[in-house]
Order: C-alpha cells, then structure tokens, then sequence
C-alpha cells in the first residue's frame, strides 16, 4: 500500500487532515507532519523525514504540501533520499488527503493518485 | 583589506551575520507582517542562531564544508520558505567553494552565482517579483562586473551593496507574485520585501567583513 504524508505549516491541521482522512480509510498508511518540532507554525525538514520514513514501503509514498515552505522543504527530503520512491501531489490538502488515503488503501498506485487529486480538485461542493 | 577570504574570516562572517540578523529580527518580523505570516525575522534568528551553535566544530575545515553545513542547519532550523532557499543558496555555494581554505573575488563571484541559481531552482522563481532576488540578482551583477574589471573585494562589493539597496527600494514599487506575499497581490505594493532586505543585511555584513 502506498504510505501517505500531509505537510502543512500547522501541526493541528496535519494532523486534522489526517483523522479526516482515517474516517474513510481507516486502515490507510497516512501520517501527519504538520508544524515545527516544538509544534509553533512552520515545515521541519525533520518531521518530514520521519514522517516518510514511518509509512515508506516499496510501493512508494505520496506527498501533499499546503504552500511555500511546505513544499520547498519537501522537495529538499526527496532530494536526500534519491533511492526512495516518494512522489509531490499538487491539490488541495484536505479533499486530496482524504481521496489520496481512500486510493492507496484500495491498492491504487502511486503512479495514478495525481489524476485522483485532480479529480477531487474539480469536484464542486455547491452549484454555483 | 584583504584579497582573499580565508575559511576563518568566513566563520567570523557567519557570526556577524547573525548577530546583524538578530539585530533587525522585529523590524524584518514587521515587514514579513504588512505583506505576509509575520515570521521572517524570528525564523532567521533562530537558524542563523543554530548556524553560530556548529561554528566552533566547523574552525579549519574548508570554506565549503563550513558552507554546506550552514546551510544544512538552516534548512532544518527556520521552518519558513528562508531555510530551504537561505538552505539552498549556502548550500551550492558550498559546493562551488569544495576544498578551498581561501577564495579570491572570482571564486566568490561563482559561488554567489551557484547561490543564486539555487534560490531560482528551489523557489522556481526569477526577479520582479518582489523577493530576495530582486536585491541579490543586481547584487551579482555588480560584483561580477566590478571583479571582472579588476576591482578588489572592498570595491567590487561596495557596488554589489549598493545595487541591492537599490534593489530593496524597487520591491517597494512592484506587486508580489511569489510567495506568501502574492495572496495580497497588489495590496503588496508600497511594502519593501523582507527577503531582499535580510539579504542586503548580508550582503552588508560581507563587505563590513573584507
């Protein structure tokens, strides 16, 4: 099953998309790595890491950044882990989090859990 | 003044750099705050605190190594979008510096440019759109210009100094369109950027330093 991440700048909401996610895919391989270490507002190069390492498996992980640093941090773990397969998905933290956990859980690979953020991206709430 | 940088006087640059950072954290803090999350001046503080912390580890290794891990510390130490860009800037200019225990204006022209190409490769962005770059890039410029015509160091970064004040007072004119800052859009407008400031605080530290 491919392990998932959530990265955000606030640790509550990390991990706030994390039990989002659970509700769906309770048995999904998602972990949170949200705030600095000491839990203040930021991306810790180090929570990241471990928090990949806690659901890597040779299936792969998937990445969902909020914004800025988040995403620049991440980029900088891949980087330092060049034999690993570790994947960046662009779309919105909480719906992607949840489609992406529900995905994995059900066997979807890596390789196709973009196209399911984008489909969760396009999905209307209201019909305006 | 000096025709090289030694791999000492380096440390002692970090040092001073710090020391500066800390000086105008509340003021960058303040500029982060008009136009953005408020959290630049703190964030610097607390790496380049953390970079002060390895300094003494660090005497007698090479100009690169004390580089590298400069930036390896502030990309796991500021927690905001400065560490991996300050990270990534340190970083290769490390690498263009590997093995050198001195580095003359040419070697610090390539690592200044290695240093930049990081911060366009990381933040995937380019001048005028209101961020360190826009005092960095006409910085280099000038440095390369002024070494290329056989200025010294001195000389050579008292121009790059004063290209990146320039280019600190030109974020004030133009609307962010990277960065936290861009969710403002042209509200952002008036505001000098705190990255290219905290920049030109080290830029200036440099030339204080040769």
């Amino acid at each position: 099953m491919v392990g998932v991440v959530i990265v955000s700048h606030s640790q509550t909401l990390a991990e706030g998309v994390v039990e989002l996610a659970k509700l769906m895919a309770s048995d999904a391989n998602i972990a949170a790595a949200g705030g600095l270490d000491d839990g203040t507002p930021g991306t810790s190069f180090e929570k990241i890491s471990a928090a990949i390492d806690k659901v890597y498996s040779d299936d792969g992980v998937a990445v969902l950044m909020d914004m800025g640093s988040a995403v620049m941090t991440t980029e900088m773990v891949i980087e330092s882990m060049p034999d690993r397969k570790i994947k960046m998905l662009d779309g919105p933290v909480a719906e992607g989090g949840v489609v992406v956990a529900l995905e994995a859980s059900l066997g979807t690979p890596l390789e196709e859990l973009q196209e399911k953020v984008d489909e969760a991206r396009n999905t209307k709430k209201l019909d305006v | 003044m000096f025709k090289t940088i030694t791999n000492s006087q380096i440390i002692e640059i970090l040092k001073a750099s710090a020391a500066r950072i800390e000086e105008e954290k509340d003021f960058l803090t303040e500029l982060d705050n008009e136009i953005a999350d408020g959290d630049h001046g703190i964030n610097m503080a607390k790496g380049f605190n953390s970079v002060v912390a390895k300094l003494d580890g660090l005497a007698g290794k090479d100009i690169g190594s004390i580089l590298k891990t400069t930036g390896m510390t502030l990309v796991s130490t500021v927690g905001g979008s400065a560490g991996p860009l300050y990270g990534t800037a340190y970083m290769k200019a490390g690498a263009a510096l590997a093995g050198k225990n001195e580095m003359d204006g040419m070697d610090l022209v390539k690592a200044f440019e290695a240093a930049i190409g990081g911060i366009q490769m990381r933040g995937k962005a380019t001048t005028g759109e209101k961020t360190m770059l826009d005092s960095l890039c006409p910085a280099y410029d000038a440095l390369k210009a002024g070494i290329e015509s056989g200025d010294d160091l001195k000389s050579a970064l008292t121009k790059a100094v004063k290209a990146a004040e320039d280019g600190v007072e030109y974020t004030k004119t133009i609307k962010a369109t990277k960065g936290r800052a861009s969710y403002i859009g042209e509200r952002s407008i008036g505001h000098q950027d705190p990255g290219a400031t905290s920049a030109l605080y080290l830029l200036q530290v440099l030339l204080e330093n040769v």
